[in-house]
C-alpha cells in the first residue's frame, strides 16, 4: 500500500495536472460529427484548443461561449443560447457536448435548466442531442472530465433495452480512458475483432485525431463513434472499461440497460493481457487466436532482452492516476524501482501503486523527488523536458500534452505488442542516453574509485552496464 | 489606482490608434467593445494577452492567480529566447481549488509569493488575475502591494482577467501595468546618447538577436526590449532611453505613447520584417537619436551598413526570384505585420493573391493596397472551408499563416509556413528575410506535394475500371463473348449491316474508305457515315485480332 500524500504547497510549480473541461472535450471529440463547447470566457477553449493541436497536430474541433465580465455577473443564458444556435447554424453538428468551467459554475450557471428553456424556444434543435457535464476547472483534473463526459453521454444518449429485450453477445461496449491513444483504440479493436466480436468505442478518439487525411474539409469532428451508434449500445453483450477512471460510466451502462461489465485497469504488461486474453476467449466462446499466441512469446522476449536495461532502475514517474497506475505497473513487473511517484488527482488505484509514497503535486515535487533520490529515468508528459535537462536524465514523454515530438496519437501500450513496443522504446532510450552521456574512460575510472561521492547516482548505471557487458 | 473598469475605458482611448482616431466622437466612446459571437469564437482573452505580452521577461518570476485550467493548460507554449536567466520558462499558479473559492484566495496567493522568493528569489514578481478571484472579490492589486512591502521586493498586479476582453485588450493591459508600477521605479548604471527602447517585441526563436548585432554596430544600445529576452532592471529604467521603436504596433501602442508624454522618449512604429522594412527602420532608429543629440555621423553610418547588408540580403535572394516565378501565396495572420510580410514576399518574387487584414489599422490597409495594387485582395474574415477551397482550387500555392490554421493547408495537401508565434524559425531582420525566402522555397519544391495529391491506388484503378465500361472489360477477355457482341451491334441501321460484317470486310480486303466499304458490304454509308469512319480510323491490328 502506498502512501498517498496531498500538497502542502500554496504554489504549483510547473504543473503536471490539466484541467476537467478539456478532459471532457476530449471525450466529445470521439464522437462523430460533435462539437464540443466549453461554457466559459473564450480564454478557456483557445488554451484547450491550442494544447491539443500541438498534441495531435491535428486541425481540432472547439467552441466557446466567450463568457464576458458582464455575462458573467448577469448569468451566462444567452451567450449559451447564441453558442448553440451559432454552431447549429454553422457547421451542423450531429451532437453538441457541453462542458462548464470554473468561471460558470463559479456564478452558479444551472446549465441544464437552460438547455431545457432553449430547447422549448428553438424546435428546430428538437433532435439535436446537447449532453451537457459539469466540469469545474477547480476541482479534479484531466482524466476525471473525461470520465464525467463519458458517464454523462451514456446517461443521455443510450436507449434503454427494448421491449423484446434482445442482446446481441457478439457486440461489445468499449469504454476506454483517456489514457489510451488512437493507437491503442485501434489496436484494442483489431484484438476484439480477431475474436470475432463487433466492439463500439465510446469515446472513439481512433476515428478523428488519428491523423487521417479527410477528403472533405468538416468544421466538426472529423469521425469517431456515431450517436445512432450510441444509442444501441445498450444491445451488447457486455462492456469493457479501460481504466479505473471508467467504472463509473460502466457502472452507468448497466444500471440503464443491465449489460455487465469489466474494468481492466491496466492492460499494459503480460499478465494484464492474459486475463484480457482469457476474458475475451471466455465471452466469445473462441480459442485466443494464434496471432496473439506468438505476439506473447515476443513480449516475454522483449522482456527477456530488455529487463538488464529496465530493471534496477530507478524512475520518476509522473502521470494521470490510470496512466501511471498501468505503466508504473508494467515498469515494476520489469524490475524497476517505482522512486518518485507524482500523480495529479485522488483515485482509489493510487494507493495499490508499488511504491512507497505517491504524491498528489507538481512537476516540481517529481524534480526534486528525482534529484534527493538519484533517479535514472525520467517518465511523464513533454512539460518534463525542462526538468529533463536540469538533471540530465533520459526521458520518455507519455501522457498528455505530448507537444515536442510527433505521433503522439500512435504511441501504443496496449495488448501484448503494444507493450512489447512500449518496453523496447524505454530500453533504447536507456541505452542511448548511457551511449552518449556516460561512456566510460580511463579518467572516469580514476575518478570513480577516488571520488565515492558519486557513487549513488553513477554506480547504479555502471551496474546496468556491467550487466549487459 | 483606477479600477479595471476605468483602465479599460482609458486604453480604449487610444489617441495614439489610427482606427481610434478615424471614429467619430460617439463611436470613440464605445471603445473597440467589439462583442465576441458566442459558438464562433475564436483566440485568447485578455489573461492570455497579458501573459504572452510580460512573459519573455525572463528573469522575473510569473505567477498566475487561478484555478489550474489558466496556467496549467498554457504554460511553456512559447518560444521566446533569453540570453540569460530560464525563470520565465518555470510555471507558478495557486491553482485554486474549491475551497479557495469559497474562502478566497488571497492568503494563498501571499503564501504562494512568500513560497517563490524563498525558492528562487526572483528581481520581482508577476502577479496575473485570472477569471475566478476576480469574481470571487479577490484584491491582488492590495496582496502585491502588502507583499511588496514585506518582502521589500516588487511584486506588480497584473490586472487582466480573461473575461475583460480580448487578447489584445491583454497585451494592453500588461502595458499599463509596466507604467504604473514598473517603468521609472529604478535607473540604469550609465546612459549614452544611443539608448533605445524596443517595444512590443518579443524575441521569438531569437530573431532579436538577427538585428541586434546591426545595432550594436552602430553602437546603438537597446536600454531595454519590452519585453523580448528583457530583464526587470532594464524595463525598470527604460525610462532613459532616448529614443523608442514600436515594433508590434498592435500590442503595446500605450506603453510607447505614454512613453513619450511622460519621458519625451520619441516613439516610431516599424518592423523588422523584410529588406525595406528593416532598413527604414534602422534609418529612422538613426534620425530620432540625431534628433535627440547624437552625434550626426550616426546617419551616415547607418547608410552605409543598410547598403551593406541590402546588398547582401539581395544577392542571396536573387537566385530563388525565378524558381519563385508564377508562384501565388495566400497570406492569413492576425492582420498585423501584414504589409511589412506583403512586401517581403513580393522582393522575392512570389505573387500575392491574398492577405488577411482582420486587425490591421486603416493604415496597415492604405499600405497594402499600395503595394499589393488597386485589386488588392483583402480578407476581413475568411472561414476555414474557404481557405480549404481557396487552396484546394489551387488559387494559390502556399498559405502562410499562423499554427491554428495550419491544418486547412496541410489537410489540402498544400505548402504551409508558419509566420505566428509558434514558429521556430527566426524571420527578422535581413538574415530572417533570406530565411524565410529559403524555407518557402523549401516548402514549395519538396517532392512530397506531387506524391500527397496523387490518387491513391484503389482510387486509380477505381476511376479506370469506370471508364472502362464493364461489358467492354468482359468483352475484352473472352473471344466468344467478343464475336457475339460484334456480331449484334448494328452499324447500318438501314440495311442492317453489323460491326463484325464491317469489320471483317476492312480486314480481308485492306479498304481505307467510307466508299470502299460501301462496294464490300451492304451499308449505305448515309447516317452511318461516321460510325463506319469511325471504324477506320481505329487501331486496325486490334480489328484484325477482332476479325480473326
Amino acid at each position: 500500500m502506498a502512501i498517498v500524500t496531498a500538497p502542502r504547497k500554496a504554489c504549483a510549480v510547473n504543473p503536471l495536472k490539466m484541467s476537467q473541461p478539456i478532459g471532457g472535450a476530449f471525450a466529445f471529440m470521439g464522437l462523430r460529427g460533435a462539437m464540443p463547447l466549453l461554457h466559459g470566457s473564450q480564454g478557456c477553449t483557445s488554451f484547450g484548443l491550442t494544447l491539443f493541436v500541438r498534441h495531435f497536430k491535428e486541425a481540432v474541433p472547439l467552441q466557446t461561449t466567450a463568457m464576458s465580465e458582464v455575462a458573467t455577473v448577469l448569468g451566462g443564458y444567452e451567450n449559451l443560447e447564441q453558442a448553440i444556435l451559432n454552431i447549429y447554424n454553422r457547421t451542423k453538428p450531429k451532437i453538441i457536448g457541453i462542458c462548464s468551467t470554473g468561471v460558470t459554475e463559479t456564478n452558479g450557471d444551472d446549465v441544464d435548466a437552460y438547455l431545457k428553456l432553449i430547447r422549448s424556444k428553438h424546435l428546430q434543435l428538437a433532435k439535436l442531442p446537447l449532453v451537457y457535464v459539469s466540469t469545474p476547472d477547480f476541482k479534479g483534473a484531466f482524466q476525471d472530465g473525461w470520465g464525467k463526459a463519458v458517464a454523462r453521454i451514456v446517461e443521455v444518449l443510450v436507449e434503454g433495452p427494448g421491449a423484446n429485450g434482445l442482446r446481441d453477445p457478439l457486440k461489445v461496449n468499449v469504454l476506454p480512458g483517456c489514457h489510451l491513444t488512437p493507437g491503442d483504440i485501434d489496436e484494442l479493436r483489431v484484438i476484439l475483432e480477431d475474436f470475432g466480436l463487433c466492439p463500439s468505442f465510446l469515446p472513439d478518439v481512433a476515428g478523428s485525431l488519428d491523423g487521417h487525411i479527410p477528403d472533405e474539409f468538416t468544421p466538426t469532428t472529423i469521425g469517431g463513434i456515431g450517436v445512432d451508434e450510441i444509442e444501441s449500445m445498450g444491445r451488447a453483450g457486455w462492456t469493457i472499461a479501460i481504466g479505473a477512471q471508467m467504472q463509473r460510466a460502466a457502472e452507468v451502462m448497466q444500471v440503464k440497460t443491465g449489460v455487465p461489465f469489466r474494468v481492466f485497469e491496466r492492460l499494459c504488461g503480460l499478465c494484464p493481457n492474459d486475463e484480457f486474453m482469457t476474458f475475451l476467449s471466455e465471452i466469445s466462446g473462441r480459442p485466443i487466436p494464434l496471432k496473439y499466441r506468438r505476439q506473447r512469446g515476443q513480449l516475454a522476449d522483449a522482456m527477456l532482452d530488455a529487463h538488464f536495461h529496465i530493471g534496477g532502475r530507478k524512475v520518476a514517474i509522473g502521470a494521470e492516476p490510470d496512466l501511471l497506475f498501468d505503466l508504473s505497473g508494467m515498469l515494476h513487473d520489469m524490475g524497476a524501482q517505482l522512486t518518485a511517484v507524482v500523480t495529479t488527482t485522488q483515485s482509489e488505484v493510487i494507493e495499490r501503486i508499488k511504491t512507497k509514497e505517491v504524491l498528489i503535486g507538481d512537476l516540481e515535487d517529481l524534480e526534486g523527488l528525482a534529484k534527493t533520490h538519484h533517479c535514472d529515468l525520467l517518465i511523464t508528459h513533454s512539460h518534463g523536458r525542462q526538468a529533463a535537462a536540469r538533471l540530465k536524465l533520459p526521458f520518455y514523454r507519455t501522457g498528455f500534452p505530448m507537444f515536442d515530438r510527433l505521433g503522439a496519437g500512435h504511441q501504443l501500450s496496449v495488448g501484448y505488442r503494444g507493450t512489447r513496443n512500449l518496453i523496447f522504446e524505454i530500453a533504447n532510450l536507456v541505452i542511448a542516453h548511457r551511449e552518449e552521456n556516460d561512456r566510460p574512460t580511463p579518467d572516469k575510472w580514476r575518478t570513480a574509485s577516488e571520488l565515492p561521492r558519486c557513487s549513488g547516482y553513477r554506480s547504479s548505471t555502471g551496474a546496468a552496464g556491467e550487466a549487459i557487458g | 489606482m483606477s479600477s479595471l473598469a476605468a483602465t479599460v475605458q482609458n486604453i480604449f482611448d487610444e489617441p495614439g490608434c489610427a482606427k481610434n482616431g478615424s471614429k467619430s466622437e460617439a463611436e470613440r466612446k464605445n471603445g473597440c467593445t467589439k462583442q465576441l459571437q458566442p459558438g464562433s469564437a475564436a483566440g485568447g482573452c485578455a489573461f492570455d494577452g497579458a501573459k504572452v505580452a510580460l512573459q519573455p521577461f525572463t528573469d522575473v518570476a510569473h505567477l498566475v492567480h487561478g484555478p489550474i485550467a489558466c496556467e496549467g493548460n498554457s504554460w511553456d507554449n512559447r518560444g521566446a529566447a533569453s540570453s540569460g536567466s530560464n525563470l520565465w520558462r518555470t510555471s507558478f499558479t495557486t491553482d485554486l481549488s474549491e475551497t479557495d473559492i469559497v474562502f478566497g484566495g488571497e492568503k494563498r496567493l501571499c503564501k504562494a509569493i512568500k513560497e517563490i522568493i524563498d525558492k528562487c528569489d526572483p528581481p520581482a514578481i508577476f502577479v496575473y488575475q485570472t477569471c475566478i478571484p476576480a469574481m470571487i472579490g479577490d484584491d491582488i492589486n492590495a496582496v502585491c502591494k502588502a507583499a511588496s512591502q514585506r518582502f521589500a521586493k516588487p511584486v506588480i498586479p497584473i490586472n487582466s482577467p480573461g473575461f475583460v476582453g480580448s487578447k489584445n485588450l491583454g497585451n494592453k493591459l500588461a502595458g499599463e501595468a509596466l507604467l504604473d508600477y514598473v517603468i521609472g521605479t529604478q535607473e540604469p548604471d550609465y546612459t549614452t546618447p544611443y539608448d533605445i527602447n524596443l517595444i512590443g517585441e518579443y524575441n521569438l526563436s531569437g530573431e532579436l538577436w538577427q538585428v541586434k548585432p546591426l545595432l550594436d554596430e552602430l553602437g546603438i544600445r537597446i536600454l531595454s526590449c519590452i519585453s523580448g529576452d528583457g530583464k526587470y532592471r532594464e524595463v525598470a529604467s527604460s525610462h532613459r532611453a532616448r529614443a523608442a521603436m514600436l515594433v508590434c504596433s498592435k500590442s503595446m501602442i500605450n506603453v510607447a505613447r505614454k512613453m513619450e508624454q511622460r519621458y519625451g522618449i520619441p516613439f516610431f512604429e516599424g518592423a523588422f520584417y523584410g529588406i525595406q522594412d528593416s532598413s527604414e527602420s534602422l534609418r529612422q532608429l538613426a534620425r530620432l537619436l540625431v534628433e535627440r543629440g547624437a552625434p550626426a555621423d550616426l546617419l551616415g553610418r547607418t547608410e552605409s551598413v543598410i547598403a551593406r547588408e541590402e546588398a547582401c540580403a539581395r544577392a542571396a535572394i536573387g537566385p530563388y526570384k525565378p524558381r519563385f516565378e508564377g508562384k501565388k501565396a495566400l497570406l492569413i495572420t492576425g492582420g498585423v505585420k501584414s504589409w511589412s510580410i506583403v512586401a517581403a514576399l513580393q522582393e522575392s518574387g512570389l505573387e500575392l493573391v491574398g492577405t488577411s487584414v482582420k486587425k490591421s489599422t486603416r493604415n496597415d490597409k492604405e499600405r497594402i493596397k499600395e503595394l499589393m495594387g488597386r485589386d488588392a485582395y483583402m480578407i476581413e474574415d475568411m472561414t476555414p472551408r474557404e481557405m480549404y477551397k481557396m487552396l484546394k482550387d489551387a488559387k494559390a500555392d502556399i498559405m502562410l499563416s499562423g499554427g491554428k490554421s495550419q491544418f486547412v493547408a496541410l489537410k489540402a495537401a498544400m505548402p504551409w509556413l508558419d509566420i505566428n508565434q509558434e514558429r521556430c524559425h527566426a524571420y527578422m531582420g535581413y538574415v530572417g528575410m533570406v530565411k524565410l525566402v529559403e524555407e518557402i522555397d523549401k516548402s514549395l519544391s519538396s517532392p512530397m506535394w506531387e506524391q500527397l495529391r496523387r490518387p491513391a491506388p484503389w482510387q486509380a484503378l477505381a476511376k479506370a475500371m469506370e471508364q472502362m465500361q464493364p461489358p467492354v472489360a468482359a468483352i475484352a477477355c473472352d473471344p466468344a463473348l467478343a464475336e457475339t457482341a460484334r456480331r449484334a451491334r448494328k452499324i447500318c441501321v438501314c440495311n442492317t449491316v453489323d460491326l463484325g460484317t464491317i469489320e471483317d470486310a476492312i480486314y480481308a480486303h485492306g479498304l481505307r474508305s467510307v466508299a470502299a466499304v460501301r462496294e464490300h458490304t451492304d451499308a449505305l454509308g448515309g447516317c452511318c457515315r461516321r460510325r463506319i469512319q469511325g471504324i477506320l480510323v481505329s487501331d486496325p491490328s486490334a480489328m484484325g485480332q477482332a476479325a480473326e
